[in-house]
Order: C-alpha cells, then sequence, then structure tokens
C-alpha cells in the first residue's frame, strides 16, 4: 500500500490513500447523532453517504473536518492516527469540505474568497494577483468556470458551487466532503458537476458525496454507505444497489415512490395572478410580471432553482409583502394588498417555506400553535374569553386525524421534530378545507414517511376541490403530485407545462431561464 | 452674510473639530466590519482624554512656558495603554462572555464617565490647563493665503487622524488582516470553516477601536482644547458610532460625514459669534438635525457587516 514515491495530484498534493473513520460517537444534548460508526473512503473513488435528514451525515462529515469534536472514536489516514481539532487542521491533512450551505462571504470578490485565511506570498499584504492566476488555473483544470474578480452576491448558485470546490481544491484537498451538493442545483447544473467530479477521481482524489437523493448517489458513487438515527444499516458496492433497495435501507421499510391520482376535471378559475411585480428583500426586482391561473381540483407545481422570486411570490400572494405592480384576484375577487387575516376568512390557506420562522411559535404548546388562526372565533370563543372545551376538543381530533406525534396538547412546539411540526402546520391549513392553499417547500427537511403523508394529504385535498399551489426545489415532489408545471426564473414565468408532457430535461434548460413557447393551460 | 460666515478660519476649526471624531469612528468601523458594536466609545474617550491629561501635566516641568515634546509623546502613550486595556476588557466582554452589545456598551460609557470624573476629582482640586500640541507651521506652504491658514496651520494629532483615513482603507481592502476581518464581519462560519479563528480576528479589531477611542479623547484634552473637565467629550463617542454608519462603513464615507458635521457645527459657532438673529438654542441643534436627516438618506448598505451584534460559537 505504501508506494516509493507518493503519488501527487494534478494540484501538487499528495494523495489520501485511505481516510478511515472508526467507531465515531457524538452526542448533542438528548440526541445520539453517530451511534459508533465506522466510514472510509479510498483515494480515486466516490464513497456516497446516504440518508434522511437528521440520520447524523452532516455531524459525521464535520467530526472529520474539525467543526464538531467526536465523544469517542479515531480518524486514520494512510493508516496513521490523526486528530482533528479544528477546520486549520483539517486543512493541512488535505481535507476539504463544501458544506451543506454555502460558506461563501458575499460582499467578497471570488478571489478574495479563495484568499480567505490563506497565507499570501506577500504577508502581511494580499496578493490577489497571484491567487486570481492559480484560481484560472484550477478551474481550467477540472472544467470549472469562474470569475476570480466577481463580488460572490452576483453569483447564480450554480456559480456560487463552483467557487466552493476551487476555493476547497486551492487549499490542496486530497479529499473532499460535498455535504449535499446538488440539493439547490438545475439537473443541467448537478449533470456538470458530476463532470468535475470524475475527473477529479480520475486524477485520484477521494470524494464523499452526501445526499437524500437515490438517483444522484446511484450515477456518481463508486460505493453506498446508509446511515439511519445515527447508525450505519448497510454499506454496498453501488452496482450492487437498486432504487428500491436503498429507500428501504434509509427509512427501514417499503415506500412509496409513485402515487396514484385518480383524475380530477380541473373546476373553475380560483387564484389569479396578473403580471405581478413585487421586491425582494434586498430592493431588487423579485418578481417582473408572473401570470397564474390556479383551477379548483388542480396541483400546479412551481419548479425553479430557489430564489427565483418563489417566496416572494408566496408572500405577495398571501399578503406579506407589497405588490409594486400587478394583482392577485381570489374568486374574481380582488385581494391584492389584503391582510393575512382576510385572506384566511375568504378561504386562502399557507404553508410558509420558513415553517419555524413564519409557521410557528416555537415556544407555544402544540394546541396554542394549532389555534394560532381561530382561537378568537366562535365556538372557540365567546367574546374576549377562550373556551378551552371547544379549543381541546378541536385539537385533539387534528392531532389524531394528522396523526401529530405529540405526548399531548400541552407539550411546547419546540420539542417536536420537523416532520411533525410540519404536520401540524398542515392540520392547522387544511382543518377549514381551504379555497386555494399555497404550500411553500412543505416536505423540505421533513423525513421520508412524513413527506409520504403530506403528500397523501395534498392529493385528498385535490380531490376535495383545493386549488393548490405547490411551490417546490424538489423537481421529483413536484412530477409526483403536480398536473402541471410552472418553471420560475429570475422573477418570470419561463413556461407552463402539462405534467403528462413534461421531461427533466426540459424543465431543467427551463429553470435554468431557457424560455418555452408553446404553453399548456 | 455667508462671507462673514464661511471664513478660512471657520474652515480650519471645522477641520480640527473633526479629528476626535475621525479616531473614534475609524476605530469603531474596524469593530463593527469585525461584526462587533461597542457603544462604549464615549467612556473610552473619557478615560483616554482624561489619562494623557494626566501623564501631561505630570510631567511637563514646572515653569515650562512653552510644550514639553516628551510629555505629550508620554501622554499619548499612556492614552494608548488604556485605550489598550478597555479594548481588552471590551473585547472580554462582547466576544467571550457575548454579551447583548448595545448594553453592555452602556456599562462601559457609564465606568468611563465615572472613572474619569472621579480620577479628575481625586486628583485635581480646579480645571487647569496643560501645554498641548502646538500647530506646525509649515515653512511658505503656511502663508498660501485661505489653504496656508486651513491645512497647513494645524498640529500633528490633526494630521494623524487624517493620515488614518487612508491607512485604515489600506489595512481593511489590501492585507490578509483586512480580508479575515471583513469576512468575520459578514459570515463568521464560512471564515471558521476556512480555519480563521474569529475570536482572535474580532479582539483584534476591538482592541484597535479602543486604542484609537482613547487617542481620540487625548486629541481633544491635549491636542485640542487642552483641559480636562468632567464629562469633556460631550457625547462625541455617540456621534462618532453614528458617522460610522453614516459613512456606510467605510473610512473615506466616515472621513466625510466627520467633516460635514464638524464643519456645520463650526458654522454654527462662528453664527452664534457674530449674532445672525436666530436664537444660538437653535442653531446649536443644527449639526445634530443634519445627522439625523443624513443618516436617514446614506442607505447604502453593501458593506454593513451582517453579523454585526451576533456573537459566534460553533455548534460543536
Ligand atoms: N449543533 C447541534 N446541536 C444539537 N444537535 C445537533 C447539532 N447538529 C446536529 N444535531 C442533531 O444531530 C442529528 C443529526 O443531524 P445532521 O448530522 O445534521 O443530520 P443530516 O446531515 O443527516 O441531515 C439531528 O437530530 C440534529 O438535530
Ligand atoms: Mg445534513
Amino acid at each position: 500500500m505504501s508506494d516509493a514515491t507518493p503519488q501527487l495530484l494534478p494540484t501538487g498534493q499528495s494523495r489520501i490513500e485511505h481516510m478511515e473513520m472508526r467507531g465515531i460517537v457524538k452526542r448533542f444534548p438528548g440526541v445520539l447523532a453517530c451511534n459508533s460508526i465506522n466510514f472510509d473512503v479510498r483515494a480515486g473513488e466516490v464513497h456516497a453517504l446516504l440518508g434522511e435528514n437528521g440520520a447524523g451525515k452532516s455531524t459525521l462529515m464535520k467530526i472529520l473536518y474539525g467543526l464538531y469534536h467526536a465523544n469517542e472514536g479515531e480518524v486514520f489516514l494512510d493508516g496513521q492516527r490523526v486528530s482533528i481539532h479544528s477546520p486549520s487542521d483539517a486543512i493541512a491533512h488535505g481535507i476539504g469540505m463544501i458544506h451543506q450551505h454555502f460558506m461563501l462571504v458575499p460582499s467578497l470578490t471570488v478571489a478574495e474568497n479563495v484568499a480567505l485565511g490563506q497565507r499570501s506570498a506577500r504577508e502581511p499584504l494580499l496578493d490577489l494577483n497571484a491567487v486570481s492566476k492559480r484560481i484560472r488555473l484550477l478551474a481550467d483544470t477540472y472544467g470549472l468556470r469562474v470569475d476570480p474578480s466577481q463580488p460572490v452576491w452576483q453569483l447564480a448558485v450554480g456559480e456560487r458551487q463552483r467557487v466552493e470546490i476551487v476555493k476547497a481544491l486551492y487549499r490542496g484537498a486530497a479529499l473532499l466532503i460535498l455535504d449535499e451538493p446538488t440539493a439547490v442545483l438545475t439537473p443541467q447544473e448537478v449533470n456538470d458537476l458530476f463532470k468535475t467530479f470524475h475527473q477529479m477521481v480520475k486524477d485520484g482524489h477521494a470524494l464523499i458525496f452526501i445526499s437524500h437523493k437515490l438517483h444522484e448517489v446511484l450515477a456518481i458513487s463508486d460505493r453506498i454507505t446508509v446511515l439511519r438515527d445515527g447508525c450505519v444499516v448497510g454499506s454496498t458496492p453501488t452496482r450492487e444497489a437498486t432504487k428500491k433497495s436503498l429507500a428501504q435501507m434509509m427509512v427501514g421499510r417499503e415506500v412509496i415512490l409513485q402515487y396514484d391520482q385518480p383524475p380530477v376535471d380541473a373546476g373553475a378559475v380560483r387564484l389569479k395572478v396578473e403580471n405581478l411585480h413585487a421586491q425582494s428583500d434586498r430592493g431588487t426586482a423579485a418578481l417582473r410580471g408572473v401570470n397564474l391561473e390556479l383551477c379548483a381540483g388542480e396541483i400546479l407545481g412551481l419548479a425553479g432553482v430557489s430564489g427565483n422570486g418563489q417566496r416572494e411570490l408566496s408572500e405577495v400572494i398571501f399578503g406579506l409583502r407589497p405588490a409594486t405592480q400587478g394583482k392577485v384576484e381570489l374568486e374574481g375577487q380582488p385581494i391584492t394588498g389584503a391582510s393575512p387575516a382576510h385572506l384566511n376568512k375568504l378561504g386562502l390557506s399557507y404553508i410558509p417555506e420558513e415553517r419555524m420562522v413564519d409557521g410557528v411559535i416555537k415556544d407555544f404548546t402544540v394546541a396554542e400553535n394549532l389555534m394560532l388562526q381561530d382561537h378568537a372565533r366562535p365556538p372557540y370563543a365567546f367574546n374576549i374569553f377562550v373556551n378551552p372545551r371547544a379549543v381541546a376538543h378541536h385539537c385533539a381530533e387534528l392531532i389524531r386525524n394528522f396523526n401529530i406525534r405529540t405526548p399531548n396538547q400541552e407539550t411546547p412546539l419546540k420539542s417536536l421534530s420537523g416532520g411533525n411540526i410540519q404536520k401540524l402546520i398542515l392540520a392547522r391549513e387544511l382543518a377549514r378545507t381551504p379555497r386555494v392553499l399555497i404550500a411553500a417547500q412543505p416536505t423540505r427537511g421533513v423525513d421520508i414517511g412524513a413527506t409520504e403523508y403530506i403528500h397523501q394529504r395534498l392529493l385528498e385535498q385535490r380531490t376535495k376541490g383545493t386549488a393548490t399551489l405547490l411551490i417546490s426545489e424538489d423537481l421529483d415532489e413536484i412530477l409526483a403530485l403536480a398536473d402541471r408545471i410552472a418553471v420560475i426564473y429570475e422573477g418570470e414565468i419561463v413556461g407552463i407545462v402539462d405534467r403528462a408532457a413534461a421531461s427533466i430535461e426540459e424543465l431543467g434548460l427551463m429553470m435554468a431561464g431557457v424560455r418555452r413557447e408553446s404553453t399548456a393551460s | 452674510m455667508i462671507e462673514d460666515l464661511l471664513t478660512a478660519s471657520v474652515i480650519a476649526s471645522g477641520i480640527r473639530l473633526a479629528m476626535p471624531y475621525l479616531y473614534a469612528a475609524i476605530g469603531e468601523t474596524f469593530g463593527q466590519r469585525s461584526g462587533v458594536l461597542n457603544l462604549g466609545v464615549e467612556g473610552v474617550m473619557l478615560l483616554g482624554a482624561y489619562s494623557s491629561f494626566w501623564g501631561v501635566y505630570q510631567l511637563t516641568p514646572d515653569k515650562a512656558t512653552s510644550f514639553d515634546p516628551m510629555a505629550l509623546a508620554a501622554g499619548v502613550l499612556v492614552a494608548v495603554l488604556v485605550g489598550l486595556l478597555m479594548g481588552l476588557a471590551t473585547a472580554f466582554i462582547n466576544v467571550t462572555l457575548q454579551a447583548e452589545q448595545g448594553i453592555s456598551g452602556i456599562g462601559i460609557y457609564l465606568f468611563g464617565l465615572g472613572m474619569s470624573t472621579l480620577l479628575f476629582q481625586k486628583n485635581f482640586s480646579q480645571v487647569v490647563t496643560v501645554k498641548g500640541f502646538p500647530k506646525i507651521h509649515f515653512p511658505v506652504l503656511s502663508d498660501i493665503p485661505l489653504i496656508g491658514e486651513i491645512f497647513f496651520r494645524q498640529n500633528l494629532l490633526v494630521y494623524g487622524a487624517f493620515a488614518l483615513i487612508p491607512l485604515a482603507w489600506f489595512v481593511l481592502h489590501k492585507t490578509t488582516f483586512g480580508l479575515r476581518l471583513r469576512a468575520v464581519g459578514q459570515n463568521p462560519e464560512a471564515a471558521d470553516s476556512m480555519g480563521i479563528s474569529v475570536t482572535r480576528v474580532r479582539y483584534m479589531a476591538v482592541i484597535i477601536g479602543g486604542v484609537l477611542a482613547s487617542v481620540a479623547g487625548a486629541s481633544m484634552s491635549i491636542g485640542h482644547l487642552n483641559v480636562f473637565q468632567q464629562n469633556l467629550t460631550d457625547g462625541r463617542g455617540f456621534i462618532a458610532v453614528a458617522l460610522v454608519y453614516f459613512g456606510s462603513w467605510r473610512p473615506y464615507g466616515v472621513m466625510y460625514g466627520a467633516l460635514l458635521f464638524s464643519l456645520v457645527t463650526a458654522l454654527q459657532i462662528k453664527a452664534v459669534t457674530i449674532g445672525i438673529g436666530i436664537p444660538s438654542e437653535l442653531l446649536s441643534m443644527t449639526p445634530y438635525l443634519l445627522t439625523i436627516i443624513a443618516l436617514i438618506f446614506a442607505s447604502r448598505r453593501i458593506d454593513q457587516p451582517a453579523a454585526l451584534t451576533r456573537p459566534f460559537e460553533r455548534g460543536e
């Protein structure tokens, strides 16, 4: 295993032939995030780490990168035991990490981001020219188009992802941890990224690829290890794995990958959005003339890479953000600028994207959160008094009907899991059978079990005639549920297609801004 | 009437009045760019003003008729040391103990106010003056009409204050330390994951801020007024904090703000002395009113440190 002359990577760094983590244990207050995990990766391979949200993937990798310290366990590099106390130790050992959330400083340029924390040849002065030169070199070697002089806040997500990779390579990473690097990319961008990964592996890098998307893991990896609740549940060469077997390992039981959808005749137009314009928090144009029609009994999927105006659109419809131009109509009535309370009464329900911020009050109890909207209306209130019995009865019913796992109604909301919090919001919003439902990222960060449940509920609502706008970055989710698919790009709808006629490639192109001429309506 | 008001001597005095704001606000810019808001500038200024005054008073020979360079140098040094200690304390409170920065700053201010008053009353029974930094007369240059009086008859500390502006810009934008500092104020998590010690960078920035605040105080007590009295700085430290926002966290922006504010102050003082028929109480409000109005409109916030007042802690 030990060559006489150590092989070098094209970046001039020596390879990490074998990295091994043994018996890693990590406890957080009340959670055993890693329970005696063994994991390894070799130069020239992609080892995928698969698992549901909360399985412990990021925690395990943050331990390898020195951000967290393990309670027990050891890390070996090429047979040598190493102790990694901080990211600078990891970097010194040739380990790089691309984080699940971008670790870039938006106000700095690409070159400044890359140079950050590195010694400069002209210390204490910066030498950004030399940095830019090396960035171009790396970019050429690995097909990563980046402009060193551009400020990061001007870059699209795909470009930011490339900057992250350049940053790691610049630091001489021989082993690269990729924590859900595809989460925010279009399918085409994912393809380009995979090409880069293939090139890196061929050159002798070791890659750890984290995801919960089965098809990506199957497409890119050589080996797959599945984590569940902090334990390794299985490890297999990729060629012996199937989607079904992996899903089963991840969840611990059979899962439904396809739903039956009875055809529902689309009814009258419930929600109409016309030439809607709005600004983002930064004051830039977030919506630039959005037109949409949403009919009774249909689910309209709104696909797009995050940050293209989805959040602003849902907020304007629900009265949380002013429109600068254009109008919204609910069953023929103009509702532009109406208050959320009024819209609620008219039968509009909203499942917000940031559920912990906009959907619930963390320190309130389950019952209080369920009653946020209706607590002042009969039969739950008479005059200024709350009717505790009516409230308790109603909450008990919702908890039962929506299968919310909670010790009791008085439990503080924050002790519930993500999936159960989302079910609670769903219960509150669906209890009145809304005329129109805006569901923004309803299953993000939710485990597969709860996702399945939420999907069934949305379909059930569709049968009851609710008009649903399903905003999601997950194309698989949209393809599984929507009747029609609209794609949003930089605040405009670039096209609307029927689900039956939609292909992933075409949707991917639209998500990157390529306009589609003919539209189904 | 405007000719009576806008004379060379008024502009020269405006430039002199800008001096303490420049030191204090540039120091505060460093702190804020790293993500730490220090509202205690005023308190540190008072301590710097007192301690340097005390140093110069003690060290100037008894019967000296003119200034003593050694005593002045020692005075500045004392202020630097006091600023260092106060900066260290501020960093400990805000970075290590992660105090609520709006509140801890008020605490530091009150400490500085109380301590400087106490020491002054204990060591001086009445108001005395010292021989402070003298004006430098540049040969030839200082005799140019207008320009000479405005630019070439100021003292060393005034020149120092203006030299600080390009220096601060250079440090922030052209050095590795400056890059680390800006990164830590914008996205400490990213900086941390790149192996930078967020704590160390913030300590450095806050200590620089402390030293400059203390020198700002000294610039008043031994570089301009040449006296010390209770609450000598009279709110200038708070104005300095406002100037950082006004200048959008940029050294040159801070300088323009400080100049605008001080020139209006100088004009207002002149207007009161020559009497233009507006009650002086109203006139004396103008610099502050102007600051508030300017703050409302100055909202280019690209460089606003996104992590301002947010303590950093790794999840572990
Ligand atoms: N800093 C932290 N403090 C407390 N609990 C944490 C922390 N980071 C992660 N956890 C918990 O550890 C578990 C695993 O989380 P994580 O590693 O992020 O999962 P994954 O990346 O697989 O989605 C979760 O239950 C999560 O809530
Ligand atoms: Mg994760």
